[in-house]
Formats: structure tokens, sequence, C-alpha cells
């Protein structure tokens, strides 16, 4: 078991390492991505445009800039913005995770309980109204952007019936930090967590049922049906637990995803300052140290949700651990 | 102890209502063992599944009457049926390697259903799992009680699947095909296993299969299945040295025979089983029969005397002479 562990984590290293050099590759060994370019502005003198390369060192072999980079960010942790100069692109990066964590954990708690809900209660009533009612429902949610989503949300929750009771709780749009008001915090992410888990919880309330409706057709659940068992306890106990493995893959792939930045419309939607707003405009402005500091940043979550789900893995099915 | 009349199981599909069983009639009595031979979809496994009310299907539609012990099954809320299921007749199923949830240890999943039907602690039902796996013959049960099903072999898999079925003392054991997954070898342990049960235990067991020797091992009685309904009954001892229907004949001759010339080779039925859409109007198994003559466009009733029916027109003389004239066809063909 610990040797698997720290194979993991070897493979884990090993592929953030893949990440680095590839991002780093492609925003400075790409031919029209001439950094100094962009940092000296349109229309720059040949001299100016000398002048930057030096001063950022871009006139160094490429291997050096990498492992410069690469020192700065993660021993000194002093790498600075080429864009705004003097500003720290790690406690950046530290400031603004706890807002894309808060609003992506909650979210997530949220689909996964509302989407094993659904497609518990889906499989049981197969075939009935509500089934029915519940798959339609599923679809919508999956095919609502979540921007047009969200922007609805804040039309009826922040103005045309923020003035009723029952939206007046709803908060001015913005993060509020746990440590210091965990009210507020709750409040404001309340609305956005709703919006973006409605997406995952039609999907995964989709998945669930078909997943369960074809562990129906499996022998060993007629084999519990003639045990004497209750339906409850064989959906429950057999489908589900035999289901999980298609939740926990589908799960590992959002969470990480979304951890990483691609909650961003989302945060736009809501004026968070999550990650994937950092990201987006960091990308706008090539502001190459906060990339590299944001998609190593995401690399490491997708990385770290993925080995969870390996493990996860391990846990739910016993064929597996012999391996 | 079981006494079905009647049954009659039919789906309904885009061509119409597709009749599975038809008008099928048999008891088992305590302690019996009764085997029930047909080819696949001869309706041998749909009848003891409704016995058992494991057909779910919305589209099926039983009739008839299912009395177990003085008490009718069919029609019996499911609620009331999970304590006859499991707990009054148990069922094992063909493939064992199928059969067991993958996730759980079998000791977990045989503690399950001792759980289900009895109130005793969970100590007393893992205790209850190792002892039944042990009586099944399984190697070091109190190791093997925690051990998940891929880790075990086929023959260990049915024995674990038997040790879960037996673990409320059933009256009633319906086996489907126990041994078909198995290897030869495996396939006697499971057989002798089975007689074990009736001794030790004292249950009356259903055995299903398309085998007319593991019917020879075990049965006491035989009934064969041919398109939905029984085409005869009797006796092991009746069934092997007098069979009546053209088509019991076609069964036992494709048993390979173990003294006498070697035959050049075994003797099939020719054709193929009618599709439950368009059954022949008169004896389904008509088309297929070398003997069947004017009268086979009505159907035949089962008739018979001193335990021994049959669904066949065949006077007895006509059938004396054809079983004989069979035996001199395999003769003439080796």
């Amino acid at each position: 078991m610990l040797g698997t562990i720290v194979k993991r984590l070897g493979q884990m290293l090993f592929v953030m390492f893949g990440i680095s050099v590839l991002v780093f590759l492609i925003f400075f060994a790409t031919p029209g991505a001439d950094p100094a370019a962009r940092i000296a502005g349109r229309n720059a003198s040949p001299e100016t445009l000398a002048a930057v390369r030096k001063d950022f060192g871009f006139d160094r072999p490429l291997p050096v800039q990498y492992a410069l980079m690469m020192e700065r960010l993660f021993i000194t942790q002093d790498l600075t913005s080429f864009v705004n100069r003097g500003w720290k692109v790690v406690p950046a990066v530290l400031d603004v995770a706890p807002v894309t964590l808060s609003l992506v954990v909650g979210a997530a708690i949220l689909w996964v309980v509302g989407g094993v809900a659904i497609g518990l209660v889906a499989a049981a009533t197969r075939g009935s109204v509500l089934d029915r009612t519940l798959m339609m429902l599923g679809l919508i949610g999956v095919s609502m952007p979540v921007y047009w989503l969200g922007e609805v949300m804040n039309l009826i929750t922040q103005s045309r019936f923020h003035g009723t009771w029952l939206f007046s709780w709803v908060p001015p749009l913005g993060y509020k930090p746990l440590t210091s008001d965990p009210a507020g915090w709750f409040l404001t992410l309340v609305i956005p967590w709703v919006t973006l888990a409605t997406l995952y919880m039609g999907l995964y309330g989709r998945v669930l049922r078909a997943n369960l409706v074809e562990a129906g057709q499996e022998d060993y659940i007629r084999t519990a049906r003639a045990k004497g068992l209750s339906e409850t306890r064989i959906l429950v106990r057999h489908a589900l637990r035999t289901s999980l493995i298609t939740i926990v893959t589908l799960f590992g792939l959002d969470f990480g995803a979304l951890v990483g930045g691609a909650a961003l419309l989302t945060e736009v939607v809501f004026g968070l300052q999550g990650i994937g707003k950092l990201t987006y405009d960091a990308l706008r402005s090539l502001d190459l140290p906060v990339i590299m500091a944001t998609v190593m940043y995401a690399s490491f979550f997708v990385v770290i949700a993925n080995a969870a789900v390996d493990l996860l893995y391990v846990v739910l099915d016993p064929r597996i651990r012999k391996a | 102890m079981l006494q079905v009349r009647g049954l009659k199981v039919s789906f309904r599909s885009e061509h119409g209502l597709v009749c599975a069983v038809d008008d099928v009639s048999f008891d088992v009595g305590e302690r019996e063992i009764l085997g029930v031979v047909g080819e696949s979809g001869s309706g041998k496994t749909i009848s003891l599944l409704s016995v058992m009310g494991l057909i779910n299907d919305p589209n099926a539609v039983i009739e008839g009457s299912i009395v177990y012990k003085g008490r009718e099954l069919l029609g019996l809320p499911q609620r009331e049926l999970r304590h006859v299921r499991g707990k009054e007749i148990a069922m094992i199923f063909q493939d064992p390697m199928t059969a067991l949830t993958p996730v759980y240890t079998i000791g977990w999943q045989i503690a399950e259903q001792v759980l289900t039907h009895n109130a005793v602690s969970k100590r007393a039902a893992r205790a209850r799992a190792v002892e039944l796996l042990s009586a099944v013959g399984i190697p070091n049960p109190e190791v093997s009680v925690d051990r998940y099903p891929h880790q075990l072999s086929g023959g260990m898999r049915q024995r674990a699947v038997i040790a879960m079925a037996l673990s409320c003392n059933p009256s009633l054991l319906i086996a489907d095909e126990p041994t078909t997954a198995l290897d030869v070898t495996v396939q006697a342990q499971i057989l002798e296993l089975i007689q074990k049960l009736r001794r030790d235990f004292g249950s009356a067991v259903v055995l299903i299969t398309h085998d007319m020797g593991v019917v020879a091992e075990v049965a006491d009685r035989v009934q064969v299945m041919y398109a939905g309904r029984i085409v005869e009954r009797a006796a092991k001892r009746d069934i092997f040295k007098g069979p009546r229907h053209p088509y019991t004949w076609g069964l036992l001759d494709s048993i390979p025979p173990l003294d006498g010339p070697r035959p050049h080779r075994l003797k099939s039925i020719a054709g193929m089983p009618p599709s439950l859409l368009d059954l022949p109007t008169g004896c389904a198994f008509g088309p297929r029969c070398r003997y069947s003559f004017d009268k086979c466009g009505e159907r035949p009733g089962l008739a018979g005397s001193g335990g021994h029916d049959s669904a066949c027109f065949l006077s007895p003389d006509a059938r004396a002479a054809a079983w004989a004239g069979r035996l001199l066809d395999g003769k003439a063909v080796s």
C-alpha cells in the first residue's frame, strides 16, 4: 500500500514536470509569442526590445530560463509578474485559491448528493412519471449554459425579486473570506453553488441512472433478489455500490478541472476573483510567470484528484487491489 | 409441498403475446429431487423463476396457480414474497462467475442473507457463514469467508452460492443448471453436494438442466419440457428404460453410450425448436418428429399410467415398435 502511494506520488511529480516544460515551451519557443515584444509594447524600438530582453533574462538559453523560472516559482517564491512589475505571483495565486476552492467544494457536495439522489430515485421508479420528470429536468440542467443560468440567477436574486422575502437575504456579488465572515461567506456562495451544481447534478443523475439500470440486468442482482433482500437494499448495497466507480471517475475529472480554473464562467458571472479569473487575465496580457503559476497550480489539483480517484477505486473494487 | 397448476407465462411483445410457458402443472414432494430437462427456450427456467416471483418484466403475464405449503404464491405482494424467497425457497443460478456481487466477500454475502431472515447478531451470522462454507466443502472456511468472489475458482464460487442458498435451511432448492458452467470433474462434485443436501438438510430440489447425464445421476423424477410444455414425466428409472415421447428419445440419443459399439456419430434431432411466436397448432414437436401422423395436428394432452405421463398420440404398440426400430437404426449407423 505504501509502495503504491509513493509510486503514485512519483508519477504525479513527473506529470507536473512535463506540464511545466510544455507550457514554458508554448510561451517561449513558439514563433510569434515573443514575450519581450509583448512587454515592451507596440512600436517599441529595437533598443528598448533588447533592453527588455536583457532585463527579463530572455537573452539567456531556454533551459536556463526554465530553470530560473522554476527556482523562483518553487524555491524562492519571489517570481514577479512581467506586466505589473513587483507583483509577486505565488502569493497572488494563494490569495485567490480559497475563492475557487470554496465555490467548487460547495458545489461539488451539492451535485454529488443531488446527482446520486436523482439517479437512485429515477432508477427505483423506472418508467414512472417521476423518473421521466427527473430525467427531463436533468437534461434541462445539462443543457443550460452556466453563464446564462448565472446571469438569470443574478437577475432574479439581485434585482427583480431581491425586494421580496424570498431573496432579500442574498448579499451583493463578491466574495467574503470564510475566516473573517463565515455567515457572509456562506450566503454569498449559495447562489453560485446552486448554479454551478445544476449542470453536474443533471449529468451525474442521468449517468448514475443509466448505470443502475444496466446493473439491474446483472446476475448478481437476480441473486440478491432471490435471497429475499428488500428492493432498497438491492439498489443501494448491490447496484449502487458497483455503479459508483463511474461516478467517482467522472468526479475526479470534473473536480480537478474546476478547481484548476474551469469554473471561470461562474467566477466571472458572480464577481468572484478566483483562479479562473486570474488565469484568464494573465493569458490576455501574456503574463508568463502568472500563467506558469496558475497552470502548475491547476495541474497539481488535476493530478491530485486523479490520484485520489485511483485510491478510491482500490477501496471500491476489491478486484483492483491485487494489481 | 409445491403444487403448480396450469402455469402460463407469456410476454407482451411487438409481435403479440409470446407464450413462454403453456399450461404447465407439476408437484414437488418433500425431500424429492425433480429433474426438469429441455433445451434452451423450452421454458424450464421461466417456469421456476415464476415460482420464486423473480420475473419482474413489466410485460410478463403470469396465470395459473403456484401453491407452496398450502399458500398461494402467485399474486402475493413482493413484501410477503420476500419472506419466502431465500428463506423457504432458495435458488442457485447457472453461472457462478457472475452470480455473486463482486465487491463483497462471500462471507459478507452469506451473512447478509442470514441477517435478512433471522434475528441474529452479526457475529452469529458470520459463524453461520463459516459453518456453511465448511458444509459445502470449501477448504479453510475461516479464511475463505473473507475472500472475494474473484479470488475463488468457478467450482468454489458455485459452492459459495450453494452455501448462501442453504443459509436459511430452505425446504426447496431450485438449481438452475448449476453445473453447466463448470469443468466436468467439478460438475460431479457439485452433483454429489446436491445429493448430500437432501441427506443432511432434508431439502427438496428442483434441478433444471439440459443434460440427461446429470438427471441420470441425481434425480428421482424427471420432467421433460419442450416449447413451454411438459411432454413427458416419469420416475427416473422409467424415463431411461422406456421413454415414451419421441423428443425424449432424441434427448437420450444425444448421450454417447458407455458400452456396445461406438456410434459413428451421435444422433441429433433434426430441425430447430419452433419460434414461440409461431407455435404449431398441434403437437409442438410435430414438425421435427419422424413419427408424426395426421392426428399430431391436434394438441396432445399429458396422459399415462403409473406416474408415467407423456403428451404423444402414438399408440403403445407403435411406440414400442418405433423405440425398438430406433435401436436398430443406431446399430445400422455404426
